[in-house]
């Protein structure tokens, strides 16, 4: 019983020297490179498609640059709401960021396989109305408009719809129609095109877009039709570094 | 200190039979009758001006007083504490809803007594229980800076302030207790820097608002304890003491590396996260090399408050090193890369686990916060491109957030006593929701 006692003594000892070691290995090699200091964002943003249990996490590889400047900025003042974003990016500058937005912007990342289609013929048709000729008569543009033409999304601001989840275009849409996606820069262009669609209209497109395969080789349209870069000049003119 | 807390009690007491008996205190609170002496304008000159931008900086005045995204020194940011939100007011010179109307006496009185233009006691959420150390020259200098900034016709909402605390008798007696107006007065047998250091951390920058517990009644510590750390307000933050050895205190630091936390966010021995992140980045990252080094001159010199003060580890028991055997196979797998197979870190770059007190301290919080929320330290002219911390909230539940931190509480040479998961829930209230 004694040695039992000693022994479980001399095992616990032991495992609490290990714990008292002092470290003597080297510093952790760190590369310096902007890959190396953007990990906090590849932990969702990253190559597989992520699911986390209170979001979707949309790609941004590939995205153009002065759209996920616009997004950084207005994360982390607030203005796009979503607080995990806001807590990241407090105390970054405006020059970081856009380095930041830069690298996603240039990176190029596989796309994954599209959805299986979750509409019905007629929702098909209507969201291919919708996304190549709009609804004039409610002054609903085409997507194609300001999307481009592969939906790929317009240099700088404008960006893709295809290679996203459908239940993340969905939930964007919803967050418009509120008025919460971007605050204070929404008067005139997406927030208002998207209070005129209906539920079954958001979510036909939705099903559609992301049922389509990501056009091999192919990048965002380089300009904005005059029309709607007036409509949406506000994205346009806020994109300045401060 | 039990004495005045009783006396604090009591006067609570007595107040609150008062309001029963519906006795008014508006007379006490009300602003005094006739106006305010208008002093005339006094010409400012360019070197008081640049002067006056430079202290503001260093009180990080636009810190609290401009709102989320708003214009800055408009005022509108919420500060929400036990007594009620309070909002901040404007501060640029417009003259319906800002200090457009103010004097430099005006400014002075805020500053010095806490007492509003019309004479209304000011509750201490505004920190002039520091700034009544500023001198008047100093003062003016930032009321004349700020009198030069574009104003902002912005009216803020007022204030939400809970009873019994909105009865402003009970303002003043809470003044007549925690309250004493005086400009800093330098030490004599110190050296000048010494004594610069000491203006700056107890007055200007206002330290202590953070570093420091609040009793009951919102006041914090006495100089005897000041700078002892405590839990910030309405935060989930833990500002730590910046006089223990387990802490934050400065002691056993090189004052270069003081410096360089001070100013660019990072050192070899520690990252600045959360609210002193912000501080780093809008206000102290801006102080001169001179002004950098008399505040760490100052607070290598605090006094230790508990310099025998030894860190607890849990006892080794079975159940205890199977979790750490858990949180091992966490952390081998989420930390390892970036914080080394022995918590040694890559200084300056990705903080070292071992031997780090923000890990190691008493309260978990801000290591929870971290794991949780991730982040990256201020972005400053002394280190522009952080490396950063990606947010675990995510990815780990909340008992392998304990499990993984208990674990790198007590792992190469550190002893911290073991988180909950009931801590890390707590943690996690409104990060992940909306």
């Amino acid at each position: 019983m004694r040695r039992l006692i000693l022994a479980t003594f001399l095992f616990a000892a032991g495992l609490a020297d290990a714990a008292d070691t002092v470290p003597t290995s080297a510093p952790v090699d760190v590369p310096d490179t902007m890959a190396e200091r953007v990990k906090p964002c590849v932990a969702c943003h990253g190559l597989e498609d992520r699911v986390g249990r209170d979001a979707y996490y949309p790609r941004i590889a590939g995205k153009p640059k002065g759209y996920l400047f616009n997004q950084l900025r207005s994360f982390r003042d607030g203005l796009r709401y979503y607080r995990p974003m806001t807590l990241l990016l407090a105390n970054m500058t405006d020059q970081y960021l856009l380095e930041m937005a830069a690298y996603f912007s240039e990176l190029k990342q596989p796309f994954p396989p599209p959805e299986r289609m979750a509409a019905s013929p007629a929702q098909i048709k209507l969201a291919r109305q919708l996304i190549h000729q709009g609804d004039p008569a409610r002054q609903i543009p085409a997507c194609v408009q300001c999307h481009g033409n592969e939906l790929m999304g317009t240099a700088p601001f404008i960006p893709g719809l295809l290679g996203l989840p459908r239940i993340y275009m969905i939930a964007q849409f919803g967050a418009w129609q509120n008025g919460g996606l971007i605050r204070g820069q929404t008067a005139d262009c997406m927030s208002e095109i998207a209070k005129r669609l209906t539920t079954e209209e958001t979510n036909a497109v939705a099903a559609w877009l992301a049922a389509q395969p990501v056009p091999e080789n192919s990048g965002p349209a380089i300009t904005l039709p005059v029309e709607m870069a007036r409509r949406c000049g506000s994205i346009v003119q806020s994109a300045t570094v401060q | 200190m039990k004495r005045r807390i009783a006396v604090v009690i009591a006067l609570l007491v007595g107040l609150a039979g008062l309001a029963a008996m519906g006795t008014s205190f508006t007379l006490i609170g009300a602003p005094p009758p006739g106006k305010t002496a208008n002093a005339p304008k006094t010409i400012f000159t360019k070197q008081s001006l640049s002067r006056g931008a430079y202290l503001a900086r260093a009180g990080n005045c636009m810190g609290c007083h401009t709102a989320q995204s708003g214009p800055a020194y408009a005022g509108g940011r919420s500060l929400s504490t036990p007594f009620g939100t309070f909002i901040t007011t404007n501060i640029t010179p417009d003259k319906e809803t800002g200090i457009g109307h103010w004097s430099e006496e005006d400014f002075w009185k805020a500053l010095h007594e806490g007492k509003s233009r019309d004479g209304r006691p000011l509750y201490p959420a505004f920190p002039y229980t520091e700034y009544t150390k500023i001198t008047r020259e100093d003062s003016d200098s930032i009321f004349a800076h700020l009198q030069t900034l574009a104003p902002v016709a912005q009216r803020n909402p007022p204030s939400q302030i809970k009873f019994p605390y909105n009865y402003q008798l009970l303002l003043s007696v809470w003044r007549a207790i925690y309250f004493k107006p005086g400009v800093y007065q330098p030490e004599p047998g110190k050296s000048a820097e010494w004594n610069r250091g000491a203006y700056l951390v107890q007055g200007l920058g206002h330290c202590n608002a953070c570093h420091a517990e609040r009793n009951l009644l919102g006041a914090t510590a006495g100089d005897d304890d000041a700078l002892g750390g405590g839990q910030i307000m309405g935060s989930n933050w833990y500002a730590p003491s910046l006089t223990s050895r387990v802490e934050a205190g400065f002691t056993h630091w090189r004052i270069d590396e003081i410096i360089q936390l001070l100013t660019t966010g990072v050192s070899p021995q520690a990252t600045t996260s959360g609210p002193m992140a912000q501080v780093v980045m809008e206000s102290l990252q801006h102080l001169t090399k001179e002004d950098a080094r008399a505040m760490a001159v100052y607070l290598q010199s605090l006094p230790e408050s508990n310099s025998l003060a030894v860190m607890n580890g849990p006892a080794m028991t079975e159940q205890v090193q199977a979790w750490f055997r858990q949180g091992a196979t966490i952390y081998e797998k989420h930390c390892q890369d970036c914080h080394g197979v022995s918590g040694q870190g890559a200084p300056g770059v990705y903080p070292p686990l071992a031997g780090n007190r923000s890990v190691t301290m008493t309260p978990p919080i801000n290591a929870i916060r971290s794991v949780l929320n991730g982040g990256y330290p201020p972005s400053t002219t002394g280190n522009p491109r952080p490396y950063g911390m990606p947010p675990f909230a995510q990815t780990l539940h909340d008992g392998e957030v304990a499990l993984v931190l208990s674990y790198i509480r007590n792992a190469w040479g550190n002893h911290a006593s073991l988180v909950t998961t009931a801590q890390v829930d707590k943690s996690r209230e409104g990060i992940t929701l909306k």
